[in-house]
């Protein structure tokens, strides 16, 4: 039976939404699979973990309590969780933690390792990702005696799949190396991360300037979304570069991405086609976003915007 | 002893040009290629590092074809003292790749620090720099947005999720993975540019570096041209109905709100 780890990532108490469809994307027939929990919190998290298959959580800690956040550590502290439980095999997110995290445990266990994965097979020990921004999909075989797997955040729909789960305490001997996290600064840091947003609305050159963004936000608030922008809209100051959706910014993947204002140049194409349903508003029904997208309305986005604001905002009233 | 700061830079393929796959694994190559665009910030930074430190050298280290010589080009008129191509075929994975690094690095002297960009936007893979800190064990912060060095220890800051950073210190020698909003890559000019032919650069062929037998592998087995299904649909009518009905679309039709 073999043995699979998800390395489960939570944000201030709670498991990340993303992380069903993981959990969902390492089951397979006879799997047997290790929730990883790092934050201290396994036991509150057991009815959710075990709602979609897992079936022992593993409360990893140090030998005197939980560990704070540092990525050298926390790798070496799951490295050596995945060798006393004999996992052949880790999930993870391709998230800003997830990229910290997975390639420090490939690299201490030497163990091949593809990020930002759309699909994997346990038992051929193949996965697909994209290649060159995204024109291409290649498929990769694993060689090694652990295999890891970074899933791009909602490309696996989530399902549950109910079982019994045990938890595990394990004390991983660890303590901080050469790497020291001096400090976090969170302050700026705002809501849910892009690259696991389920709901994406970006504004583009249209914009024209950082306050109109305000539009942008008005309507993620009503529908939980984020908002991401441009490499436009970044490179001319309007927002900060964490908000870029594409090639030089995230790899987003939500179920819906609301490009407003956004001409689709092959570089933001690259960053957010696998998007599940895309929505382009654009002045210029010839924008390639118009012609690649699944729903597009043909107007000025500082009209549009406002209009589907109010009525999503009535609409989920009554929903 | 000068102060020894190596520079990991990739050949790519500019993310403008069409891919065409020639067969089940290769591209044509006949496009542009470019200096991976992160791989310049932390250009830029180890040039700025070295005019700081004064008795300091700037080596670029790429593994790539014969071609991969113009990257290296590149990184050498944005200021790069030298340079060293490790010449190989096929792309290596970046297992091997990280062994290479560490046997053409270590071979050409002890590094004080080594830069590179936080990915490349080829492949993608987000994990040769850590894969080399661990190859040399030394350590490594990626996504670094901001650096500042104090006598051997490096202070950086390493972009979390939605914009929160964490501060990391780290002793030299370590690995720092540039991101994007750690500097403003400077534009090099055509003094620079013709300065940049005669730096010199030596030439290592991959096989003759010893990387040793690596436990793993990553393999690419196929390459397929991505396809996009999708149908746009174009909603027309004056907006406040047009909005209407792309609401009732998104609701009952896609089910994504």
């Amino acid at each position: 039976m073999p043995r699979i780890g998800v390395f489960i990532e939570t944000r201030e108490g709670r498991i990340k939404p993303a992380m069903s469809g993981v959990i969902t994307a390492a089951r397979g027939p006879n799997h047997e699979l290790y929730g990883l929990v790092l934050d201290g919190r396994a036991a509150d998290y057991k009815a959710q973990l075990q709602a979609f298959g897992i079936h022992r959580i593993v409360d990893v800690a140090s030998p005197t309590g939980p560990l704070g956040w540092n990525p050298d550590t926390w790798a070496r502290a799951i490295a050596l969780a995945m060798r006393e439980f004999g996992l052949e095999a880790l999930f993870g997110l391709t998230s800003a933690m997830g990229k910290e995290v997975l390639p420090r445990i490939a690299a201490i266990l030497d163990a091949p390792l593809l990020m930002d994965c759309l699909r994997v097979d346990v038992e051929k020990r193949t996965a697909e990702k994209s290649q060159f921004s995204g024109k291409t999909t290649g498929v990769f075989k694993l060689n090694g005696a652990h295999c890891l797997y970074g899933m791009r955040p909602n490309v696996i729909e989530a399902i549950p799949a109910p079982t019994e789960a045990k938890i595990d305490a394990f004390q991983a001997p660890v303590t901080e190396g050469a790497l020291i996290v001096e400090a976090l600064r969170l302050e700026a840091s705002r809501g849910v991360d892009l690259t696991e947003a389920e709901i994406i609305i970006s504004g583009g050159r249209a914009m024209q300037n950082g306050d109109n963004f305000r539009i942008l936000r008005e309507c993620a608030e009503v529908l939980g979304a984020s908002v991401g922008a441009s490499r436009v809209a970044v490179d001319a100051g309007w927002v900060p570069h964490s908000m870029q959706v594409g090639q030089t910014g995230k790899t987003v993947s939500p179920k819906l991405y609301i490009a407003c204002g956004i001409s689709g140049s092959v570089q933001h194409f690259a960053g957010m086609k696998t998007s599940g349903v895309i929505v382009a508003i654009n002045t210029d029904p010839k924008a390639v976003m118009m012609q690649h997208c699944d729903y597009g309305i043909a107007g000025d986005l500082f009209e549009v915007v406002p209009i589907l604001t109010r009525q999503l905002k009535a609409s989920l009233n009554h929903g | 002893m000068p102060f020894k700061i190596y520079v990991c830079v990739k050949h790519v393929p500019d993310s403008a040009a069409n891919i065409t796959i020639l067969d089940k694994t290769r591209i044509e190559e006949k496009i542009t290629f470019i200096i991976n665009p992160f791989d310049e910030n932390a250009i830029e930074e180890a040039v700025q590092l070295r005019s700081k430190v004064g008795d300091a050298e700037v080596v670029a280290v790429t593994i790539g074809k014969p071609a991969a010589v113009e990257t290296l080009r590149s990184a050498m008129a944005m200021g790069a003292d030298r340079g060293i191509h490790v010449v190989t075929g096929d792309p290596p994975d970046s297992i091997a790749t990280a062994r290479a690094l560490k046997a053409a690095i270590l071979a050409d002297g002890a590094p004080d620090i080594i830069f590179t960009g936080k990915g490349s936007i080829d492949s993608e893979g987000f994990q040769t720099m850590f894969r080399l800190g661990a190859a040399l064990g030394v350590p490594a912060a990626n996504n670094v947005a901001s650096f500042r060095l104090e006598g051997r220890t490096a202070t950086v800051e390493s972009e979390l999720e939605a914009g929160g950073r964490a501060v990391i210190r780290m002793p030299l020698p370590c690995v720092i993975g540039a991101g994007k909003a750690l500097n403003k890559p400077r534009y090099p000019i055509l003094p620079d540019i013709m300065k940049a032919r005669k730096k010199p650069i030596r030439t290592v062929p991959m096989e003759s570096l010893d990387i040793g037998t690596p436990p793993a592998s990553v393999q690419l087995i196929e390459l397929r041209p991505f396809s996009d299904r999708r149908q746009a649909k174009l909603i027309p009518g004056p907006v406040e109905k047009a909005v209407e009905e792309l609401v009732r679309l998104l609701r009952e039709e896609a089910k994504v709100i």
